[in-house]
């Protein structure tokens, strides 16, 4: 009798009339319940756009989403945004998703929440709350949040999530301006309880892509923080929080695998209902489908939009010919079209692409800025204010 | 070392389920998933907090007689278990 469990695996997957690129399962399903949101994050990886292009699904739409996504095998489910809570019907959807079988994961910045709230989730299934913070200060937290209340409700909220017994994740994304309290961070989220902590390095897409040069930490910054981290780890020794530290792919020479392969396990599906293979990928000039005309099962097994990078044969050089195609797929699409003004181009990060130079120059530009001999374009806070300010700064490339 | 008179209890971090699309017992924890063998997802499956690892062994052996003598195994298990979180002991 053999006696362990094995990690999630992918089988492998032969081609089929219903299933004509082999693809995995959707696994992970993440709905963006709405992008409204009452803080203003600089690094938000919603689109600029965030009026998103027509109006939220309704509550119908978003159970009969899960449904079709439960029978193709998604076990995880993502209530995230914007901000979720601001959507009324949110209790209702935790209920029915639960009862599908989803394990249902709330992403939230834990404003509009109370214990009322937590606790009627809690008798609604939810099985965890992932709580974002800014910083672990009151004054720097509120003021990357654009929020004066921000700091003071994600505290009262943490505490509460765990006081009704809740698995709980904290989530930092890590920038240049928190960098240096990253021990300060993990001293509050052992503070809290947390079972898991994310350090998460922003990467840069949506309106983190727009405020690169004010996030994108220096090396040094990096790798201090990473140093500090262990450190914690090693007195931890596994009590307390678990911490996961994610590398920013900027200080790489290799790209990420991308979402494990594009359309391969993750599905994101958008306010208005348009099906993405990321919640980035909206922002790639392909026209993707929208579960309002099309049923889930035809939008990821058969829709152009999501095998447009399956497989191998859309590859350029020097992906095409590399051996290393199997493990990083070439890296992120968003990323190589937002560089390189070809998402079918390698992802500039692999020091093989001919647009490496791109990454290399944003280094150079973060150890300029964070010695202040260069000068910065304005940080803009994410909100509808400043979205044509956005969209200009890329239209002018 | 696990003794057969403890009793394991889930780590309420994690949630077994049966996945019917992957015809196994699963693990899962927040935006994760453990797949767990046939044998371990049996063991798993006996893992109430009343049980002790001897009332599991007892079971399982009812149930699969032809298996012969599972206690070692079993208790291995749990160990394994252990060490992953999975389970707490009272």
């Amino acid at each position: 009798m053999s006696t362990t469990g094995s990690p999630l695996t992918s089988p492998v997957i032969q081609p089929s009339a219903d299933n004509p690129h082999a693809a995995g399962r959707p696994f992970w399903l993440l709905a963006e319940l709405t992008y409204k949101c009452p803080l203003q994050c600089s690094y938000c990886s919603n689109p600029l756009d965030l009026s998103g292009s027509g109006t939220e699904l309704t509550t119908d739409q978003w159970l009969s989403v899960f449904e079709q996504g439960r029978k193709m095998g998604a076990a995880q489910l993502g209530f995230s945004g914007g901000e979720p809570l601001l959507r009324r019907d949110l209790e209702v959807l935790i209920r029915e998703a639960r009862q599908m079988g989803y394990y249902t994961n709330l992403i939230t910045s834990g404003l509009g929440m109370d214990d009322r709230r937590v606790s009627d989730f809690r008798d609604a299934g939810l099985d965890h709350i992932q709580v974002s913070f800014q910083a672990s200060t009151e004054e720097l937290n509120n003021q990357l949040a654009g929020s004066q209340k921000a700091f003071a409700q994600k505290l009262a909220m943490a505490r509460e999530v765990k006081a009704q017994g809740y698995p709980m994740v904290l989530n930092f994304v890590i920038h240049r301006d928190n960098i240096e309290q990253i021990d300060k961070i993990i001293e509050l989220s052992i503070e809290l309880q947390a079972d898991f902590v994310e350090l998460a390095i922003a990467q840069y897409y949506g309106w983190a892509f727009i405020n690169r040069a004010h996030l994108l930490p220096t090396k040094a910054q990096l790798i201090k923080a990473e140093a500090i981290t262990n450190q914690y780890r090693d007195q931890l020794d596994g009590r307390g929080p678990k911490l996961i530290f994610v590398t920013p792919d900027y200080y790489e020479e290799r790209p990420k695998g991308c979402m494990n392969g594009w359309g391969n396990i993750f599905l994101t599906i958008a306010p208005d209902g348009t099906a993405l293979p990321c919640h980035s990928a909206r922002e790639l000039p392909i026209q993707f489908p929208n579960v309002k005309d099309e049923a889930l099962a035809d939008i990821w097994y058969r829709s152009t939009g999501f095998n447009h990078f399956r497989g191998y044969e859309w590859m350029k050089e020097p992906c095409r010919s590399c051996d290393e195609k199997e493990k990083d797929f070439g890296g992120c699409r968003c990323q190589a079209f937002k560089l390189t003004g070809d998402a079918a181009n390698a992802d500039p990060v692999c020091s093989k692409s001919a647009h490496h130079g791109k990454i290399v120059a944003a280094r150079t530009e973060a150890e300029q800025l964070a010695a202040g001999v260069a000068p910065s374009s304005p940080l803009l806070a994410r909100n509808k204010r400043n979205q044509q300010a956005a969209v200009d700064i890329i239209a002018r490339g | 070392m696990i003794r057969a008179e403890q009793i394991p209890v889930m780590n309420r971090l994690y949630r077994m389920q049966w996945e019917e699309s992957q015809q196994s017992h699963v693990l899962l924890y927040p935006e994760g998933m453990v797949q767990l063998n046939g044998s371990a997802g049996e063991i798993m499956a006996l893992v109430d907090g009343t049980r002790s690892g001897a009332d599991i062994i007892a079971a399982l052996e009812q149930k699969f007689p032809e298996a012969g003598d599972l206690g070692a195994d079993i208790i291995e298990f749990l160990g394994v278990a252990h060490e992953h979180n999975w389970i707490t002991f009272d």
